[in-house]
This record gives C-alpha cells, structure tokens and sequence, in this order.
C-alpha cells in the first residue's frame, strides 16, 4: 500500500504538478492565439513576444514597487504589477492593429499576407523587448516560494518520495481557472462576448445584424494582450523571464491551440493540457515508479525513458504534424488553418 | 571557469576588419616548419649579429584572448597579466642582451573561429610575432592552432583553454598550456568521490565541448575506480524550465548528481529544480559551477551537500603571484590570471634559453625551462632566470600554478576539492 502511495507521490511531484502548471500557461497563451484567429482569421506569431512584451513591464513595474517597499507578502509584488503590464500590452496590440493590421483589413488581404505581417511584427516587438530589459534572465519573483515543500510532506505523512508545491505553481492554477471562467462568462453571456461570437462566426451575418466590427477588433486584441500578459508573467514567476524563451514558447501555443480546434476557446485549454502532458509524459523516466508498482522480478535496468529531454520541443511539433494530418479541424471542430 | 564556453554565438561584425588585414598582411613571408631547420641557421646568426651590434628591435609578442564576446570580462585581467611578465624581461635588461618585448593584442572572440584566426594570422604574418600568448577559449584555441600558429611555426601557450581534445591536435610540438585538460578534472572528481565513499551518481552536462568533454573523462574515470553512474543527461542552457531534465535524472535513484555546466546559466536552473523538487539533495560541482551566485539563489540547503573541484593551488607561487600582482596594479587573484602570466613567462624564459627570439628555437626550449632539472623560478624572478639562462645554467620554471608540463605541452594540473559550508566554498584540500 505505501509502494502505491509513493509510486502516486512521485508521479504527482515530478508529472502531474509541473504538467498542470504549464499546461495552465500554455492555455492563457492558446486562448490568445485563438481568440485572434477567431476574430481577425489570422495565425498571429507575434503572440510569444507580446507575452514578453507584457511580462516586460509587469518585471519594470514589480522592481519599482519592491524599491518603493511595496509588497502583498506571501503572495508576489509581480500580481500587484499586473495590470501595468496588461495596459501596456493592451495599448501595444491596439496601437499595433490602428498602424499595421488595419490596413490590410480594409485592403481584404488574404490570411497569409497577414500571417506574414504578424512575423514582421514579432521580430519589432521582439527587438524592443531585448532593448529595453536585455536579453538575459531577469528575476522578479518574491514572496513565499512554497506551498508545500518536500521536506514536510515527508515528515508529515511519513512517505519516502515527498510532494512539492510551489506557491507560483498553485498560483497559475488558481489565477488560470479564474481567468477561464470570467472569459467564457464573457463570451457567453455579455451583449460583447455574445456579438465577437456572432463576428466570429459569420462576419456578413453578424455585419447585418448591426455587429459593430471595430468594437469586436478591439475587445479581440484587449482580451488578446490581457491573456497574454497574464499567461507572461505566471510563466516568468513559475520559471523564470527571458526573452527568447518566450518566442520558443510559440510552437507549443500554436500545438495547443491546433489540438483543440483554432478558433475554439474550450479547444485551447484542452489543448494547453495536452501538450503539456504529452511533454512531461514522454520525456520522464519511469524507472522509480515501476520499481514501486511493478513486480520485484520485473525491476527495470534501464531508465525506461521514451524520449530524452532534448527533444521536449519535438513532441509539440509531433503534435502538430499529426494533428494537421489526421484531423486539421482538431479536438473541437475548430477552423481548418 | 566560464573559458571553455563553446556556444554558438553570433559575433560575427569583426570578422570582415580581421579578413581584411589578414590578407594584407598574407604577402609576408612565412616560415614553414619544414624549412625552418635551414633557415634557422641563418636567422640565429642574424639575430647574434644584430644582438652584438646593439641594435636589438623590440620583439613582439601576440596576446590574442576573447576581449569581445562571452569571457570579455575575463580576458583583460589575463591580457594585463600575461603583458606584466613580458614588462618584467624588459625591464630587467638582461632578455637577449637588452632586447625589449611588446605585447601585440588579437581578438580571439572565444566563438567565431574564423575571426579568431584572422586575427591570429595577422599576428603571424603581418605584425611578424616571436610567439602567442593564446588563446583562451577551446573551440577557437584549436582553430587558431590548426589554421595558422602550427603551419607558420608560432608557439602558442594558452592560459584557459581545457578541452581533453586539445592534447591530441597535430600541433608538431607548438602548442602548450598552462592549463590543465579537463581530463585530468574527471579523474580528479572521480577520485574524491571515492575517497569520500560515493559510489553511485547521476551525471548532467551542459550540452558543448566543454561539458561532454569533462562529462566523458568523469564517467570513464568514475567507471574504472569501481563507481557507477546511473544516468547521463545533457542539458541546454539558456532554457527557463529544467524540470523535466531533473525528473528524468531523478529516475535513476542515485542520491548525487554531478552537474557539469555553467553556474549563471543550465547549471543553477538543474540545481534549484532538484533541490525544489526534492529530487537530489547531494551535488558534485565543477569547475564552471564554482560560484557565489550559485549559494546565493539556492540558499543554505547546499550547506555540506555540495563538493566540487576548481583548478588551482594555494602553493606559494600562487600567493606570490598575488602579492606581485597587487604590488603593479593588477588584481592577482581573478580567474586564470596566473596561468596567463606563467604562459607568458614561459615564452620569455625558453626565448632566452634559446638565445633568439626565432619562432622555431623557442619551441625547442619551452619544455626545458618548464620543467626540472634547474632552478626554481617563482613569479616575479624571471629576471633571476634570465640571468641563470644567460650565464649558461638551467632553470625549472614553477610560477604561480606549479608549471609541469606533461609530454603532450601541458600542466597536469592542481585542484582545489571545495565543499559549501555556511554559505561559501571552502577549500578542504588540494589535489
């Protein structure tokens, strides 16, 4: 009984603790990119570096508020710094649609010139962001560090493998399923939610009902850059925040996003989960837990390991292929990219 | 420490600057090793002729280090201590009856190899230097070496680079260093491991030259005195999540794990996982992971879980040295800063050993000087040694890090064995 105990333990501190954690940053970040493709038809790449763009100003504020000596202890100042970095964000993806995107709008350009706009976008926010903060780790995370920590799960159940919690990590969960419910609230049943919907649907349709467009193109890229930004720093006080880490995060974002369904914002979050589960999944050695559940004779040599680390990334981009292979429309019956 | 950074960088912008003096400079003559016998002959009796008539020129001497890139605030500490022992022959009057020596600086860029060795070829070839001081980082320091130090005959005596791959390259006996490969480092962690009972590790490299090559040299050490590791895993840096790298080493069920990577970048992110995760509570440390940041941000859960080892002695060469260096304004203890001085000093001493500042008669002696028998030369005595080899003696050139070269040109090398306790490293003896 305590050899299934430890082997549940194990599997919860290394598999399904870190999983869920990024499987809740990878879903604020997919519900982004399907929200965009949603409303405005287009892959936006430029996603990933919003997200750093926006964490970039929650990081500046967060130092001002600790030199200023304010703090929310045990929770981070970083939550406190939010909504300056949600602004900023905001204020970037509007200021970005009024100068480049709008045009091409108006021209009808087709998808693809406007993928290929979003690329150009990302390399310019992406070299702002490594201009104004650098290109290194910055740290920004105080507080409380834990939830529960290892030592004390050990001593208080008396088990041999010990449970870790981080206080970021519980932190994504919570703040990931609030922030879900408020957005499918929003959708659902606000005048707003209910004419993006409509627009997102049948854009003639909705046109003619009298859905104003430059209402759902905005409220589009608020939602956009609020997500982002949020996903952004929950990921930056979880891990740790550095520019390029943010544009790698694209690939499983678009994975996401893909396996769900594009366009599909429950598709998204079960996506985010799918890819982070695959990830940890594949890539983690199962040795300890078999020698815990599995038979004495059958102890494996080996690591039993399907994929080795290195290739975490290829498993999303696996996804990906097959996904669009076998079935393009997704988990949710999403749009076909 | 952070000198073997083979990383795919991209400095790329000195690259055309150094191509183009480079090919400038092409139309000198070379001196090939294959005819250098002949003609050496020849330059010896020029340069005796030019010594007694009294009108010694300066000698140059390439000191080609990373000043751009990764290790640039390294390299001018190295530069300045290497210049320093060349200013001590000057300055003593005694070097080739009064010769005086001038420090010529190339960029090595640690990274880009073709810009490393551009540089080094105008050196070469252009500025026309006895031998090189150089250079710092592996990847380049075998560039340099294969592309032009060894085909044109320069001796190069490099301070830092420590990949194991080094002391097998077809240098014709060219290249030497004052640093120890990092071979040597995995049979030195391997052995206090031992000593200390630990028989079982998993092993984590950053995944470059550097950490494979140390990696490789610790498992087979390791292997052959009786320990087993039970994990090998190779991590990136730069990434902003390592728990799954430290879930799977964890699998193994070994209670230490041997980081091999860089303590600002992979390394630190492997460690705080494991120590947040409660996957590994023990941690054997090398060189590149030496560092207070490191305590720092994980905190006092290191205190007596962790050893490593770092090169370097607490010999009295190494505490003269030091004091020297404080003595002229340098600062004495920063990282390979006595290997640099004593690769320069070395260059000096087999110089005037050979009694001509010619490419090919100072390959000849650097072995010489370097080791026994003679007497002992300390840090700031080269101009006792100078004068001991003027007046026909021997000299065994000790310096700050115990210079004793191997027969493939390099040191064997001294560690500190370090251990955290109450927030620092401490030294628990040398090896």
């Amino acid at each position: 009984m305590e050899d299934i105990l430890n082997a549940v333990v194990l599997l919860s501190n290394f598999v399904v603790v870190p999983a869920l954690a990024y499987g809740s940053q990878l879903a604020l970040g997919a519900l982004g990119v399907t929200l965009i493709y949603g409303i405005l038809r287009f892959a936006n790449f430029a996603h990933g570096d919003l997200m750093a763009f926006g964490t970039m100003f929650v990081v500046m504020a967060t130092w001002w508020m600790q030199g200023a000596g304010l703090s929310i202890d045990p929770l981070p100042t970083a939550l406190l710094a939010l909504p300056f970095g949600i602004a900023a964000a905001v204020a970037v993806s509007l200021l970005t649609d009024r100068a480049v995107y709008r045009f091409y709008r108006r021209n009808k350009s087709p998808a693809m010139i406007f993928v290929i706009v979003s690329i150009g976008v990302m390399f310019l926010m992406n070299g702002v962001v490594r201009m104004v903060i650098g290109p290194d780790d910055r740290s920004f995370g105080d507080g409380a560090r834990f939830l529960i920590k290892v030592k004390e799960f050990r001593e208080a159940t008396g088990l041999s493998e010990g449970l870790a919690l981080k206080l970021s990590q519980g932190l994504t969960i919570a703040v990931t399923v609030a922030v879900v419910v408020a957005l499918f609230r929003f959708l659902q049943k606000s005048r707003t939610g209910k004419a993006m919907r409509a627009y997102s649907d049948n854009e003639d349709l909705a046109l003619l009902s009298g859905v104003s467009p430059d209402r759902v193109v905005l409220f589009a890229w608020a939602i956009a850059g609020t997500l982002a930004t949020i996903a952004g720093t929950l990921y930056g006080l979880d891990k740790s925040f550095k520019p390029f880490t943010y544009f790698q995060l694209l690939l499983p974002i678009f994975a996401a996003a893909i396996v769900g369904g594009i366009g599909h914002p429950v598709g998204a979050v079960v996506g985010g989960y799918i890819v982070a589960f695959s990830e940890v999944t594949v890539t983690y050695a199962y040795r300890k837990f078999l020698i815990y559940v599995a038979p004495e004779s059958w102890r494996p040599e080996g690591l039993v390991q399907l994929l080795s680390t290195e290739y975490k990334f290829a498993v999303s981009f696996v996804i990906l292929v097959v996904v669009l292979l076998v079935r393009p429309t997704g988990i949710f019956r999403g749009k076909v990219i | 420490m952070i000198v073997r950074v083979t990383t795919t960088g991209n400095i790329r912008a000195t690259r055309m600057q150094h191509g183009r003096a480079a090919n400038e400079g092409r139309d000198n003559v070379k001196c090939n090793p294959k005819t250098a016998p002949a003609a050496l002959i020849g330059a010896l009796g020029l340069m005796v002729g030019a010594m007694s008539a009294g009108i010694a020129e300066d000698i140059k001497i390439g000191v080609v280090l990373g000043y751009t890139g990764p290790i640039e605030s390294l390299t001018p500490d190295m530069a300045e201590s290497a210049e320093h022992a060349l200013q001590e022959a000057s300055d003593s009057g005694i070097l080739l009856g009064g010769a005086m020596l001038e420090s010529v600086r190339g960029d090595s860029t640690c990274i880009d190899s073709a810009a490393a060795t551009a540089a080094a070829e105008r050196l070469i070839t252009s500025d026309n230097v006895a031998a090189i001081m150089g250079a710092d980082c592996s990847g380049v320091t075998t560039a340099i070496a294969n592309n032009t130090a060894v085909p044109n005959g320069v001796v190069m005596v490099s301070p830092s680079a420590t990949s194991p791959a080094l002391s097998t390259i077809e240098d014709n006996g060219y290249f030497f260093r004052t640093a120890p490969s990092d071979a040597r480092q995995g049979e030195v962690l391997a052995s206090i491991l031992v000593d200390r009972g630990i028989m079982d590790v998993a092993v984590t490299y950053t995944n470059n030259d550097y950490g494979k090559g140390l990696a490789d040299s610790f498992e087979s050490a390791f292997t052959g005195m009786g320990g087993a590791v039970s994990a090998v895993a190779p991590h990136e840096d730069g990434k902003a999540d390592y728990s799954a790298e430290v879930a799977a080493l964890s699998a193994s069920g070994s209670g230490h794990l041997a980081v091999f990577g860089y303590v600002d970048q992979g390394g630190k992110g492997i460690i705080q996982t494991s120590v947040d995760t409660g996957a590994f509570e023990n941690f054997i440390l090398a060189d590149g992971m030496i560092g207070q940041t490191l305590i720092d941000s994980v905190g006092s859960d290191l205190d007596g879980h962790a050893i490593g080892t770092l090169p370097g002695s607490d010999s009295q060469g190494a505490a003269d040295f030091v004091a020297l260096a404080r003595e002229n304004g340098l600062t004495g203890d920063c990282p390979f800063c006595g290997e640099s001085y004593d690769a320069a000093a070395l260059i000096v001493l087999a110089m005037q050993a050979a009694g001509s500042a010619d490419r090919a008669a100072i390959q000849g002696k650097i072995m010489d000087v370097a080791n026994g028998p003679g007497e002992p030369i300390g840090p700031g005595e080269l101009a006792k040694g100078l004068q001991i080899l003027a007046d026909g003696g021997e000299v065994d050139y000790v310096g700050a890090t115990n210079v004793e070269l191997t027969e493939v040109g390099e040191t064997y090398g001294s560690y500190k064995e370090l251990e955290i306790q109450n927030g620092e490293f401490v030294t628990i003896q040398i090896r």
